[in-house]
């Protein structure tokens, strides 16, 4: 293959999707810009109706009617995957180079199939193994994600698994064709605190032993502190902040970004009052023509009602905020 | 068990739980139906709310943290134990006594999409108990008063001639907040109230129940598993694990220095938002799953997970004692 040394895993470059409903046009994506490199992993941080999920579902080709994506371009190891050639691609690349994981493992497994059955289907289908090939296969990954017994547990029905259990199953599954790309979309957020971190030690553990590479998206600030090297912060169809994890939360430079860490509760401090951000997230359908974020802005000048593009602050680090901008230039 | 009361106060408590069990028939198995299913919601939970203050109750799904407070409410049947309200008894009370008590004892939901009705003006939705407990006596008359109540959870005025469609899940949650004040109780369990909403606006939602707390002297039972937003909320809080509580402290103690083991694995699974904190904190590994309630374990529940479980844990299920002023805990080696 080739491909340049330079270029990142994955890139999403100006990427707009637009879904066509009855009442009207919602923008979820309005040009979203990220990038994934080898054996990294990312987190995309955001409010419900952030855009977070639409752009992964851009990533594996799943934006569906009335869905369309309508402007920007995503590369998968600098290849384009929505050029004709690409989207002819997309189908071999998704689910064996690039596997998702889904928030829900009850609705994303086959009810009516045995978790064997499941695996093996996907090791036949996208690798050519033979049955026993892939069963053999399929104990191994079972046990690669710490389920016991795997010869009984491929005889089960998603049903007879606890949730923990169907999502070290579903990991099991995205791990099965050795991807260079896992996207975890909320893997946690169904599940109980203490099975949370088992799930999460286990991702931890897979993304350095394989040393794939990783998006991870969360509504949760605290799985991005303890999973990620980088992450990106999206607000209102946009990614407002990105950069090195560790310099992101020390030092957010975006309003929103400060907001949302100054709103998280943490459990080793105390406050005598919570901090909010006042107001509400736009409607996507009519989004305001300037910064998203401008009405719940303590810091908004005349500048912000014009559209804002990432401003590089060095070091990997980008924003989209005119103050921030302001800073830099000084 | 008695005793549950923790020194050092003397103001009697508002509600008062004794031995709560709650016991749910699951249906039948085994040849020709011979063994009967129950289901071990709630079992021997003893716990107190003293006028003004918010209980924290915590636990993972399926630890009976909801069904003890809609037992509370009278919207569960008891099976064993006492529940107190103001000192009167009121653990079977019929159905009249129920409907009495409400105007003392209100629910605010943990979804606000599924418990306001659709179909229901706002004004109308938050006047239903007001009508129904014949406390207003005119549509005017409600209609002022629904007024009041939504300047109360800070909603605009004209938000009373609107359907719930119309507002944001923050919104929402205020019009249940609303309905809940209508009669003016002293005691409300708050079932999740923020878990549905995201993290700019669960401050506004915290922030409000704070604020009525401090203007009316209202009691909350603060039902959660969001770790970080109970320890912001509660005076006291008790951890619930497989139907039983656990631990039961004065806030500083659950988390300065918690007794239980199933409280310690808990609070250090919870990840803190700084990266660096986070990679510097330990996991008390807590390996495995809650036992099947239909079945739970003779003894202690956490002893297929526990690190320090012995014989006498597998044997005798441990009472609540105190451990310190302030702090009681369920446990036969810490």
């Amino acid at each position: 293959m080739n491909t340049s040394p330079k270029a990142p895993l994955l890139e999403v470059r100006d990427l707009v999707v637009n879904f066509y409903t009855r009442g009207g046009v919602v923008q979820a994506s309005r040009g979203v810009s990220f990038q994934v490199d080898y054996g990294q992993t990312l987190g995309i941080v955001g409010e419900s109706g952030s855009g977070k999920s639409v752009a992964v579902q851009a990533v594996m080709g799943l934006i569906f009617n009335p869905g369309r994506i309508e402007g920007g371009d995503i590369f998968f190891k600098g290849r384009s995957l929505l050029d004709p050639a690409g989207k002819k691609r997309v189908r071999q690349v998704r689910g064996k180079e690039i596997a998702m994981i889904f928030q829900d493992p009850m609705t994303s497994l086959n009810p009516v199939f045995t978790i064997g059955t499941q695996i093996t289907e996907v090791l036949r289908h996208h690798l050519g193994m033979t049955k026993d090939q892939a069963r053999k296969r399929a104990m191994d990954l079972l046990d690669m994600v710490d389920i016991n017994a795997p010869e009984k547990r491929l005889k089960q029905y998603p049903h007879e698994m606890s949730g923990g259990m169907r999502q070290r199953v579903m990991i099991a599954m995205a791990l099965a064709c050795e991807p260079q790309l896992i996207i975890a979309d909320e893997p946690t957020t169904a599940l109980d605190v203490t099975i949370q971190a088992q799930i999460l030690e286990l991702l931890t553990d897979l993304q350095q032993r394989l040393n794939v590479s990783v998006i991870l998206i969360t509504h949760d600030l605290g799985v991005v502190a303890q999973l990620c090297h980088r992450v990106a912060v999206m607000y209102a169809g946009r990614v407002v902040e990105v950069g090195d994890a560790d310099q992101v939360f020390a030092a957010p430079v975006h309003p929103y970004t400060r907001g949302l860490i100054r709103a998280t509760p943490r459990l080793d401090m105390v406050t005598e009052r919570m901090v909010s951000i006042d107001g509400v997230p736009p409607d996507l359908i009519s989004p305001p023509k300037g910064c998203a974020f401008f009405p719940r802005c303590d810091q908004a000048g005349k500048a912000c009602l014009r559209m804002q593009a990432l401003i590089a602050l060095g070091d990997d680090r980008h924003v989209s905020c005119w103050c921030a901008a302001k800073e830099v230039t000084r | 068990m008695t005793g549950q009361t923790l020194e050092g106060r003397s103001d009697l408590p508002l509600v008062d739980v004794r031995n709560l069990s709650v016991l749910f028939d699951a249906g039948r198995a085994g040849f020709w139906g011979r063994k009967r299913l129950t289901v071990h919601a709630v079992e021997n939970v003893s716990l107190d709310i003293r006028p003004g203050e918010t209980l924290g109750l915590v636990g993972e799904s399926g630890s009976g943290k909801s069904t003890t407070g809609r037992a509370i409410l009278g919207r569960v049947p008891v099976s064993k134990g006492h529940i107190y309200f103001q000192g009167k008894e009121i653990t079977h009370a019929g159905k009249n006594r129920v409907r009495e008590l409400s105007r003392d004892m209100q629910l605010v939901f943990q979804d606000p999409y599924a418990s306001l009705n659709p179909r229901m003006k706002i004004i109308d939705i938050v006047a239903e108990p007001l009508r129904v407990h014949g406390m207003v006596k005119d549509t005017k008359a409600a209609a002022k008063e629904v007024a009041r109540l939504l300047e109360l959870v800070g909603l605009p005025p004209d938000a009373g001639a609107r359907y719930p469609h119309a507002f944001s899940g923050g919104q929402r949650q205020r019009v249940g907040i609303a309905r809940a004040l209508a009669l003016k109780p002293r005691f409300i369990v708050a079932d999740e109230p923020v878990s549905a909403l995201d993290v700019s606006i669960r401050a506004q939602v915290v922030n409000l129940m704070q604020d009525l707390q401090a203007r009316f002297g209202l009691s909350y039972l603060f039902i959660a598993h969001d770790l970080a937003v109970v320890r912001h909320i509660s005076h006291r809080i008790a951890i619930m694990y497989a139907g039983n509580i656990v631990e039961l402290a004065e806030r500083h103690l659950i988390y300065d220095s918690p007794v239980h083991p199933y409280t310690r694995a808990l609070l250090s699974a919870v990840p803190v938002p700084d990266p660096p904190v986070q990679r510097a904190r330990k996991r008390i590994t807590c390996p495995g799953e809650p036992p099947n309630p239909l079945n739970p374990p003779s003894g202690c529940r956490f002893q297929s997970r526990c690190p320090y479980v012995t014989g006498t844990c597998r044997e005798k299920a441990p009472d609540l004692t105190r451990r310190r002023p302030g702090q009681m805990a369920a446990c036969w080696n810490c």
